[in-house]
């Protein structure tokens, strides 16, 4: 199928429902008529100089905008000699994280659609709290999907939502993760369409959402791009985010889309081996196929059932991307790249110790891949600078950390981990 | 573009409405509780009474099923039920002389390969499909294949379907337009929705030669009211609970046989429907 693609070729202005050969709309018909009246309520805001401006006042005034751009010399001695590293602070961000770019850019749409209540899946939680937030803040009824083993995995988390407001309802069918919390809001939404939101929380699932959801995060891209120019007066060489459904790496890599000298990295969930299950890595691990909507990069088995992903960091443990990065895949513009469960948590650990800066293990990703890709580095420039989307904060992760490095004087808890890690 | 292609339950269900009843359709999970214990399931329910079969294919992600047909799909996905075992089903039951539509998610399609997929399920004497998460517009290739080897393709149709997607997709349809009498996922349900009569009429207003309701139709006095005003009743969950609430096969089988009896008398004592 043809995708839109804007005049001129921008890649940047690309738009739905098709991302060459994905993206697409494969859901059940009771939804269509719910996704054409999102299209049209998204675009018609899109126009409407009142609703961007209520956007940027929001950002401004509560999500804290811009977010700082913070050079990081001790870290970046580590990614090689001579390379300069500036991270994009979202983990600066209410919530802490980029969610709430989207989050709350939806719920205005949500106020628009004229429905009273939102639903949202989430994995780690990051998701969850930024739409609890949002639903509070505009007053919204909201239920929030998360499987049962991540409600034990993130606890706080579970009640950091309760205390928004929000009900959380545990997913207890399938797998008891993100994949299959997408599922209960899809079965949700289909019988309360009428009246519900699904605020969905990636550039993933049908048309609209892909391009909606990497609409509302653009503003990170185009605010680092400024900032990096005010610094140092030029492009950057390299730009590096995780990729889970891929929301922050699409909000960072869009305002460079169309420069091509700008290396795009995406780097997933390599997590403990390269086995089908062992992994989120969709690009060297999977094949196209169709799961929550839409057709792309998906981790399945011969027949096309879904292969449940591992990752240490639940918000990249999903076994599909969102439909623009598989294109910009195949297109070769982006390079994405696996990071092992060992080689995101060694880099978690020196961002804490190198900067005074405790990242979300999901950001630890881009922050390993960027010393991975560092020996490359000098062949791009004498000063090569890479620009990291730190996506998020680590608060959520201290006691997956704590019990990864041993912090808590419980030595069967570092065996267990020392034992799984590949060598 | 037109093309003629017979219809195996279009053919079906016009005959059935010229002795002045609808059909009663079944769904069953392939591999549940096991592959031959699924056929054996099947052949017990078409014995007892349904005319048409909707064969399940257990999917790892079915978001338009409840949790009845969840558990039952779950259950076969850890027996090892594969593709290939739905075409064995689908053969052993067309057999039997009982038109069999595959019922799947999209995405095991893709993986098998649309057009070998339509061929394969062609040769094993399938009627065609029914697509849960596939609408018409994202259908060029399975449109393609079913043409080409000559099955129905059945596309849903909601009560939030716009007068326009209705026309759109009943056009797309060979065999019967499959209403969803609710906004919802499958199961049973206390009543069938208000709606689901409107939608019937304006499905038909729309284009469609034949219309058949399903979601949440589990009783005979159920399957009797709809019986008055579509083409076809498709029941699913409440049949898949026979089998996963039985204490062993047998007893699911005699069960299930005679809630298929009971839901076949209440389609036949339906009014009878002549012509639309």
């Amino acid at each position: 199928m043809p995708g839109q693609q804007a005049a001129g070729g921008s890649l940047a202005a690309h738009v739905g429902p098709y991302w060459g050969d994905f993206g697409g709309r494969f859901v059940p018909e009771a939804l269509v008529a719910a996704l054409d009246e999102l299209d049209t309520a998204y675009h018609k805001a899109l126009t409407d100089p009142g609703f961007g401006a209520e956007l940027a006042r929001l950002h401004r005034t509560y999500t804290g905008r811009p977010s700082p751009l913070t050079e990081v010399p001790r870290f970046a001695a580590h990614v090689g000699e001579g390379v300069r590293v500036f991270l994009k602070r979202e983990d600066l961000n209410h919530t802490g994280s980029h969610k709430i770019n989207n989050v709350l850019g939806q719920a205005l749409l949500v106020k628009r659609l004229g429905k009273k209540r939102v639903i949202a899946e989430t994995g780690a939680g990051q998701h969850g709290v930024a739409t609890a937030t949002a639903a509070a803040l505009l007053d919204l009824e909201c239920t929030v999907y998360m499987g049962e083993e991540d409600t034990r995995r993130q606890a706080l988390n579970v009640a950091r939502m309760r205390l928004l407001g929000a009900e959380v309802i545990p997913v207890t069918i399938g797998t008891r993760t993100l994949k299959d919390a997408i599922n209960e809001a899809l079965r949700d939404w289909v019988a309360n369409v009428e009246t519900t939101h699904y605020l969905l929380g990636t550039v993933t699932g049908p048309h609209p959402f892909p391009e909606m959801v990497r609409d509302f995060h653009k503003v990170i891209g185009e605010e680092a791009r400024a900032q990096l120019f005010a610094e140092i007066g030029r492009l950057p060489d390299a730009v590096a985010a995780c990729v889970g459904g891929g929301s922050n790496a699409m909000g960072i890599f869009n305002a460079f889309l169309d420069e091509p000298d700008v290396r795009l990295f995406g780097f997933e969930a390599g997590g403990r081996g390269s086995g089908l299950g062992e992994h989120a890595a969709r690009f060297s691990g999977g094949a196209p196929g169709v799961l929550h909507g839409a057709r792309s990069y998906l981790l399945q088995d011969e027949d096309g059932q879904t292969v449940p992903s591992h990752s240490v960091s639940a918000g990249l443990d999903y076994p599909s991307v969102g439909p623009e990065h598989s294109w910009l895949h195949d297109l070769g513009r982006a390079t994405y790249l696996p990071v092992s469960d060992v080689e995101a948590m060694d880099a978690f650990r020196l961002l804490c110790r190198t900067e005074g800066i405790i990242p979300a293990i999901e950001s630890a990703h881009a922050l390993a891949g960027a010393i991975q890709i560092g020996p490359q580095a000098r062949e791009w420039s004498d000063e090569p600078v890479i620009l990291v989307n730190l996506s998020g904060r680590g608060d959520k992760d201290v006691a997956t950390a704590a019990a990864w490095f041993g912090l808590l004087d419980e030595p069967d808890e570092h065996e267990q981990h020392d034992e799984g890690a590949p060598a | 573009m037109s093309v003629t292609v017979a219809s195996q339950t279009g053919a079906l269900l016009d005959d059935l409405r010229a002795q002045g009843r609808s059909a009663l359709i079944g769904y069953l999970p392939v591999g549940y509780p096991t592959v031959p214990g699924s056929i054996d399931a099947v052949r017990a329910m078409v014995d007892a009474g349904v005319d048409v079969v909707e064969l399940g294919m257990p999917y790892t992600d079915p978001v338009m099923d409840g949790p009845i047909i969840q558990r039952a799909a779950d259950a076969a996905l850890r027996g090892g039920t594969r593709t290939r075992d739905v075409l064995t089903a689908v053969e052993q039951i067309a057999a039997t002389g009982t038109p069999v539509l595959v019922m799947t998610y999209w995405n095991l399609v893709l993986r098998y390969g649309v057009d070998a997929y339509a061929r394969d399920l062609a040769a094993a004497g399938g009627a065609g499909m029914i697509t849960p998460d596939l609408v018409p517009d994202e259908g060029a290739d399975w449109i393609a294949a079913s043409d080409a080897h000559g099955l129905d393709r059945v596309f849903l149709v909601a009560p939030s379907s716009t007068p326009e997607r209705l026309a759109s997709t009943a056009a797309a349809c060979r065999g019967f337009v499959y209403a969803a009498s609710t906004m919802g996922v499958t199961g049973e349900r206390a009543t069938v929705g208000e709606r689901a009569e409107q939608l019937v009429a304006d499905t038909r207003a729309a284009g469609a030669a034949r219309v058949c309701v399903g979601v949440g139709v589990s009783t005979a006095e159920q399957a009797e009211r709809v019986a008055g005003y579509a083409d076809g009743v498709i029941v699913g969950s409440a049949l898949v609970r026979t089998l996963v609430d039985a204490p062993d096969e047998p007893t699911g089988r005699a069960r299930l046989a005679a809630l298929t009896a009971d839901l076949a008398a209440g389609v036949r004592r339906a009014p009878h429907r002549t012509g639309s």
